[in-house]
């Protein structure tokens, strides 16, 4: 380890959004030249941190340091400036114009407004060559894979100076053969003494690139790993807080007939890959798989949101196609999406409102609205799922992820549902709530309901999943049984590579 | 009452309090009679527009279809068509047009703003291009004058007309529409999220258009009243920026334009607040040139105010949360 004084060093870091408590008393150093990875399961806070170094929020407590030197930085230009550069998930480029355009954006050198396209062309170069993506600069950043793209978004960090590149999740949507090469590139940026934080759920890839591990759980520090000390049990038990095998405290039911049934299903944006499984009363099926392998459309075409194309389904012996969200929600199907503010629920309408959303339509006389039986619904719901809220008018936006997760299933599991589909149901929610939804997805699935859901987080898929289909590019590649688990075969899978499975 | 509400309510107090004590005249049974009778006109148009705002939409075709319902009204009498038959075509024109808007704003996707802005234009023009672009006297029709214009004198001079009556039931009907019914609740989710409200088994393009179709249908009515009530009619401005009072009257009244927020009985006081605003200006002794200048003023002043309160009341919700978790 370097024995100098850090580059960065933030301590006591606090940061509270409505409702949430997202950051408290958190510390972080980071040295030069070093690549520290912060894992932690969604919503341990690791984003939050990342965006108070990079400007976009500020800190509630707590302190910076650069190099020894306080500094507050309180907007993107500034951390610019202190030579900290954040890369999201989702990359920040523009389709429409070329690699140049996109490394110098807001950044441009001019003459008097005049924009010195010689300069711009001839910089972009070096950086592309820095990390090695050889495509001429005028190329439209359109034309270029997802994993290409990233380069260009660390090109533009490096004409900005960057001494410190954060990277979220950088992987999620990479082939196997387009990670390996990102790597390449972060251990040649380390080389050139640029320091890296690198955030990821792909414990695997940590541990084959971390000098550091610091881990992050509800918002506090959990722990920091060092060279040999970095192994795949010690991450997680420090990320979810004690054994594996007590967090996902999975009982078995025996398994029914099938209840569930999709044969040669098409959605729309995969309309060549047919799509076959069934679930099985009281079973729990997992769906892994890189983001953008298509679960989600799977899930919305199932639900009527994007009707299918082709191929056919059965519920409960009943065949059915849905074309509108009703149709499905009719026939025995719910959603609780992934995106839970834009689709999942009304945020400016109160608990009581969203939880009888979907119910309103069955419990209304001639189109009024009964209103005390709308109360007594959401009291029920509230109590029944332990949903921490002052009261049932409480507008949900209020509410932290977990109790607003508890009021999209609240809303659904008043319909009765015979299929339950979840899409990232944990996402952004404490650990408390976690565990109380995989035990209402275990319970659910012991009364009898089939219960399907996406999970990006490999430790959820192992833990919860009876059986997990894991998708690539559209296509099933691999459906696996509770033998046959474990992260290896799912990474394999997930990333195309059929034959390792 | 919601805040906005009570806001709303406390300037109209204000402005009122101050135009009687500026001139004593402003009481008087005459002009109370007239002040109702137009706010209440305002108050229809602006309750129709209000559900198009909920949703996040918009309507500026108001004012035209007014002008459209008019002068076709005057046209039909003019060729003796039987004037009841008239009115019932009429009201269907404009349910007809209130759901071509909405097709063409959900099926076609085109944007609110573009369709009706079209629609300004276009019914204006057919109005001036089937009457001949001349005024037209209004010779009423017996059985559906004191119908449309009639007047219930209530004491001394001050009397109550037809519009008010009208407001009232179209008030009560909205508002019992909006808050009671599974319809209303549906089409303040989708102006608040309508992927949210779609993801909920809601068909948001069927509320959408209904919106419209309320919306056409309340100005179309409000064409029959302001035609019967001005006795005559000119194709090229009876209802002309129409439309603005409506919307300010629904914004200022609570409405939010981007969708999702609404109460009926905050628009009716915001159109008489308009109303009155006009009236007063008149009676202080300021330059009626100034009118629209103060109008604007005054919905601006309302809103900045409306948003502001929100913010505070919002982060202190906030804080108070975050200190109770914790």
């Amino acid at each position: 380890m370097p024995k100098e004084p850090p580059l960065l060093e933030a301590s006591s870091i606090g940061k509270q959004f409505p409702g949430v408590r997202a950051l408290h008393n958190v510390n972080l150093t980071l040295f030069q030249g070093e690549i520290l990875s912060l894992v932690g399961e969604n919503g341990a806070g690791k984003s939050t941190m990342m965006k108070l170094l990079a400007g976009i929020h500020l800190p509630d407590d707590g302190a910076i340091k650069l190099n020894g030197d306080l500094v507050e930085i309180t907007n993107v230009r500034e951390a610019q400036k202190y030579g900290i550069a954040l890369i999201h998930q989702e990359l920040n480029l523009s389709d429409n114009l070329d690699i140049a355009a996109n490394i110098f954006l807001g950044n441009e050198p001019h003459k008097n407004g005049v924009m010195d396209h010689n300069r711009i062309h001839r910089e972009s170069a070096q950086f592309l060559k820095r990390v090695g993506l050889e495509f001429p600069t005028d190329t439209l950043v359109a034309d270029l894979t997802i994993g290409h793209q990233q380069l260009v978004e660390i090109s533009k960090a490096l004409s900005v100076d960057a001494r410190i590149i954060i990277m979220d999740e950088p992987t999620s949507s990479l082939s196997q053969k387009e990670s390996k090469k990102l790597f390449e590139v972060i251990r040649g940026l380390k080389s050139q003494g640029i320091s890296i934080i690198y955030i990821s759920h792909r414990l695997g890839e940590v541990i084959d690139l971390s000098d550091r591990v610091s881990v992050l759980r509800d918002g506090e520090n959990a722990g920091e790993l060092v060279g040999d000390e970095i192994t795949h049990d010690a991450m997680v038990k420090l990320m979810v807080g004690r054994d594996l095998s007590q967090f996902y405290n999975r009982t078995v039911t025996a398994l029914g007939e099938k209840i569930f049934e999709v044969k040669g299903l098409r959605t729309p944006p995969y309309p060549d890959n047919e799509i076959s499984f069934s679930v099985r009363s009281g079973e729990i099926l997992g769906i892994a798989g890189l983001v953008g392998a298509g679960r989600t459309e799977l899930l919305q075409t199932i639900f009527g949101i994007t009707p299918a194309v082709g191929g056919s389904m059965k519920l409960n012996g009943k065949e059915l196609m849905p074309k509108s969200s009703l149709e499905a929600i009719d026939s025995g199907i719910v959603l609780a999406p992934e995106d839970r503010k834009r689709h999942g629920l009304i945020l400016e309408m109160n608990v009581r409102e969203n939880t009888s959303l979907a119910r309103l339509s069955r419990d209304q006389k001639v189109g009024i609205i009964d209103f005390n039986n709308e109360y007594e619904l959401a009291e029920k719901t509230i109590k029944e799922l332990k949903i921490k809220t002052p009261h049932s008018s409480q507008v949900v936006q209020y509410l932290s992820g977990g109790n607003q997760q508890k009021v999209v299933l609240g809303k659904w599991l008043s319909m009765n549902p015979s299929l339950l589909l979840l899409d990232e149901p944990t996402r952004g929610i404490d650990i408390g709530s976690k565990q109380e939804i995989y035990k209402l997805m275990e319970e659910l699935a012991a009364s009898g309901v089939a219960v399907i859901f996406v999970s990006s987080e490999m430790e959820e898929v192992l833990g919860m999943a009876d059986r997990v289909l894991v998708m690539h590019e559209g296509a099933v590649t691999g459906d696996l049984s509770r033998e046959q688990l474990n992260e290896e075969a799912v990474m394999q899978l997930a990333t195309g590579n059929k034959a390792a499975a | 009452m919601n805040k906005n509400t009570i806001g709303i309510l406390s300037l109209f107090v204000l402005i009122f309090g101050f135009t009687w004590y500026s001139n004593e005249n402003f009481v008087n049974g005459y002009n109370m009679t007239n002040l109702v009778k137009w706010s209440s006109l305002y108050a229809i148009m602006g309750i129709g527009v209000a559900f198009v705002i909920i949703t996040g939409g918009i309507d500026l075709s108001i004012g035209s279809v007014i002008g459209l319902v008019a002068s076709l009204l005057a046209l039909a009498i003019k060729y003796e068509w039987n004037p009841t038959l008239t009115v019932v075509l009429l009201l269907g024109l404009s349910i007809v047009i209130g759901l071509m808007h909405g097709l063409l704003i959900t099926k076609v996707k085109l944007q609110p703003f573009v369709v009706t802005l079209c629609g300004l234009l276009f019914y204006r023009g057919i109005s001036r291009w089937l009457t001949d672009n001349q005024t037209m006297q209004f010779p009423g029709t017996e059985n559906l004058d004191s119908f449309f214009s009639g007047k219930l004198l209530i004491f001394g001079k001050f009397a109550l007309s037809s519009p008010f009556f009208f407001l009232v039931v179209v008030a009560i009907i909205a508002a019992f529409f909006l808050n009671r019914t599974i319809w209303g609740r549906y089409l303040l989710a989708l102006g608040n999220n309508e992927d949210g409200a779609r993801y909920s088994g809601i068909q948001t393009d069927r509320l959408k258009i209904a919106a419209y179709v309320i919306c056409s249908f309340l100005a179309g009515v409000s064409g029959l009243l302001f035609a019967y009530e001005l006795d005559s009619v000119q194709p090229a401005q009876t209802g002309e920026f129409y439309e603005l009072y409506a919307i300010a009257a629904a914004v200022l009244g609570g409405c939010s334009l981007r969708g999702g927020q609404g109460a009926i009985f905050g628009v009716i006081i915001a159109a008489a607040v308009i109303r009155l605003l006009r009236n007063s200006i008149n009676l202080v002794g300021i330059s009626t040139h100034l009118e629209f200048s103060i109008i604007g003023l005054v919905i601006l002043g309302g809103v900045t105010a409306d948003e502001l309160i929100k913010r505070i009341v919002a982060k202190r919700r906030s804080k108070q949360i975050s200190t109770s978790k914790s």
